[in-house]
């Protein structure tokens, strides 16, 4: 387990640098990507121009350039060209925001997720699977940008509620109340296509390990209903929901949640991100895609143990 | 006279499919006394598997239809709800699947899925029935049977899942252990060694078997009576004995032969029944085995009864062909020397 743990840790910080170093050359490579002009503006001079050049040390190789925006990111000192704001304490900042938006959504879309899944494979083929069946496709087909307008117009503008705040985000730790009310909206908003989308893996799972021969031995075995249901069926289903779960939670925080957060304004990373790409802002750029992919291989990590735990088949010797 | 445990009367199973209704079983009738073993024999489709699912009330469904009676001890399995099967399953009657591989559920240790049938039916705390699960995979010849009862179903081997399926059907002393096919997906060295094992405990835990399979090989060694099943029917029933040695139904010469054996000369091919067992949505008028029976004939349209034809009581059989005329033709047919046309 130790030696899996490391090999998985060496393997994570490969592609924290691969990652890093392609979004790197995708971003000098685009054009209208050189800084350098766009923060000089409308009326500089050439010379404006290459003095910028030479501050930002633009002329030097681009590995050089890696390098020093790596060492600079990781001390902690790396600032965005427009603003001159600190990257990685602006991330800081977006970070509370983007974590209460997406636990609490995942909250939501694993309870309810597995609840629908469960009810649908347990009235398959009767009218409230058929039901469950039309409102998930409603559910994953509905693009969160547009939910999200919807919603507020319905609940927070007054047509005809306005029982929830429209937008923004309130720390916990000045108001809780505040803080879970400006959350509901983006909470459900966001979990509505995990909903769907895991009730439907969810009852396909069930369908398919009620069929199981040792589904069939465990009743043969005289176990009541409700035990050969939790212990054997959905204890067998929901393996493959775990790695679901990790996959998507990672991807979420790594900043998937764009578009809610821009919908509600919540000052969060992925606000941040949406930001940093409109301005071709390349530090923040970097920080974010870091910050992202550092989520995504750490859920990925955990995914493999919790797979591990769940399934002894595949537990490392 | 030994105790009557399962008694099936006219039992009829029927499946509702999109295709039509399948009459998977369709009438038949056995007795099982305390300490036999019957064997039913059959090809796949025959309805044998469904029959013994059914004697644990495991082919109840929506879309499943019964007639008839199947008594356990005098009481109708399929007339008992939900509780008093559970009751029943696991804990008087128990079953072995066919496939050990994936009749465990990975997830769990061997010795919690054995302790999880103690638990329930003898209201046993959890140390209780784990000695009774170290006992019982001793009793089927698990080695560090301590050791072993904490390992997952995968770090078995093929024949040792099966030992331990059989160490769980019988973790509760069933009165009758129903095993389907349970050396099918095994080695044959193993198969002999299961089939062994299945005969010496039920003398130890004093129970009857129903061992279903498609090779008469396996019953031959330990099957008080067999029955041949066909189209979800009987086609011959007759002890083990007057089976081998003076079979009446064309069919089972059929299945007689496609055994391999070294006392005969070799043959180019095994033996084989020609054409593919019927559907069971519409199945052939008369006698269901005709339309591939080398000697059917033309009162072969109306279907026989299974009936005693021979000297010796017990010995039921449907086919129209005089015992004579059998004990004419079955000798070429079991040995290959005509090949069916």
């Amino acid at each position: 387990m130790i030696a899996f743990l490391i090999r998985r840790l060496i393997g994570a910080v490969l592609v924290l640098i691969a990652v890093s170093f392609i979004t790197y050359l995708i971003f000098i490579k685009i054009p209208g990507g050189d800084p350098a002009t766009r923060i000089a503006g409308r009326t500089a001079t050439d010379q404006n121009i290459a003095d910028i050049r030479e501050k930002l040390r633009l002329n030097d190789p681009f590995y050089e350039q890696y390098w020093a925006m790596m060492k600079s990111l990781f001390s902690g000192s790396l600032v965005s060209y427009s603003s001159q704001l600190n990257v990685v304490d602006q991330i800081k900042s977006g970070i509370p925001a983007t974590f209460s938006l997406c636990i609490g959504a995942a909250i939501i879309w694993l309870f309810f997720g597995i609840l629908v899944g469960v009810i649908a494979a347990m009235t398959a083929g009767r009218w409230p699977d058929t039901a469950i069946t039309i409102l998930a496709l409603i559910g994953i087909s509905m693009p969160v940008f547009w939910l999200g307008i919807i919603a507020r117009y319905f609940f927070a503008q007054g047509h005809p509620f306005a029982f929830l705040p429209d937008g923004g985000y309130v720390p916990f730790t000045d108001n809780p109340w505040q803080w879970f009310t400006h959350l509901l909206m983006p909470w459900w908003v966001l979990a509505i296509l995990f909903i769907g989308f895991y009730g439907r893996v969810l009852r396909s799972n069930i369908l398919d390990t009620i069929n199981e021969d040792y589904v069939r031995t465990a009743k043969a075995k005289g176990l009541p209903q409700k035990r050969v249901m939790v212990k054997h069926v959905l204890r067998n289903s929901l393996i493959p929901i775990v790695t679901l779960f990790g996959l998507d939670f990672a991807a979420v925080i790594g900043g998937a949640a764009i578009l809610t957060e821009t919908v509600f304004d919540l000052k969060g990373v992925g606000w941040y991100a949406a930001q940093a790409v409109q301005t071709l802002d390349l530090p923040p750029i970097i920080g974010v895609t870091i910050y992202a992919t550092f989520f995504i291989v750490l859920f990925s990590v955990l995914v493999d143990v919790a797979y591990a735990y769940l399934d002894p088949r595949i537990r490392p010797t | 006279m030994a105790e009557r445990l399962i008694e099936v009367k006219g039992l009829k199973v029927q499946f509702a499919t999109e295709d039509g209704i399948v009459r998977a079983v369709d009438g038949v009738d056995f007795e099982l006394d305390r300490g036999e073993v019957l064997g039913i024999v059959g090809e796949s489709g025959s309805g044998k598997s469904v029959t013994a699912m059914t004697l644990l009330g495991l082919t109840r469904d929506r879309n499943t239809r019964f007639e008839g009676e199947v008594l356990y001890k005098g009481r109708n399995v399929l007339a008992m709800n939900e509780d008093e099967l559970q009751d029943v399953r696991g804990n008087e009657m128990s079953m072995i699947f066919q496939d050990p591989m994936t009749s465990l559920n990975p997830v769990y240790t061997v010795g919690a899925q054995i302790c999880e049938a103690i638990q329930v039916h003898e209201r046993a705390d959890k140390p209780t029935a784990r000695r009774r699960a170290i006992d019982l995979l001793k009793q089927v010849g698990i080695p560090n049977a301590d050791e072993r009862v904490d390992n997952y179903p995968h770090e078995f081997s093929g024949g040792m899942r099966q030992r331990a399926m059989i160490a769980m059907a019988l973790a509760c002393n069933p009165d009758v252990l129903i095993a389907d096919e349970p050396t099918t997906a095994l080695d044959v060295t193993i198969q002999a060694q299961i089939i062994e094992l299945i005969d010496r405990l039920k003398d130890e835990f004093n129970s009857a078997v129903i061992l279903i399979t498609h090779d008469l090989g396996v019953v031959a060694e330990i099957a008080d009576e067999i029955l041949v099943m066909y189209a979800g029917r009987v086609v011959e029933r007759a002890s083990t004995r007057d089976l081998f040695y003076d079979p009446q139904m064309p069919y089972t010469w059929g299945l007689l032969g496609s055994i391999p054996r070294l006392d005969r000369p070799r043959q180019e091919r095994l033996h084989s029944i020609k054409g593919t067992p019927p559907s069971l949505i519409r199945s052939p008028t008369g006698c269901k085995f005709r339309p591939r029976c080398p000697h059917a004939f033309d009162k072969c349209m109306q279907e026989p009864a299974l009936e005693n034809r021979v000297e010796t009581p017990g010995h039921l059989d449907r086919c129209w062909l005089s015992v004579a005329e059998k004990r004419d033709l079955r000798g070429r047919t079991i040995s290959g020397e005509e090949e069916a046309a």
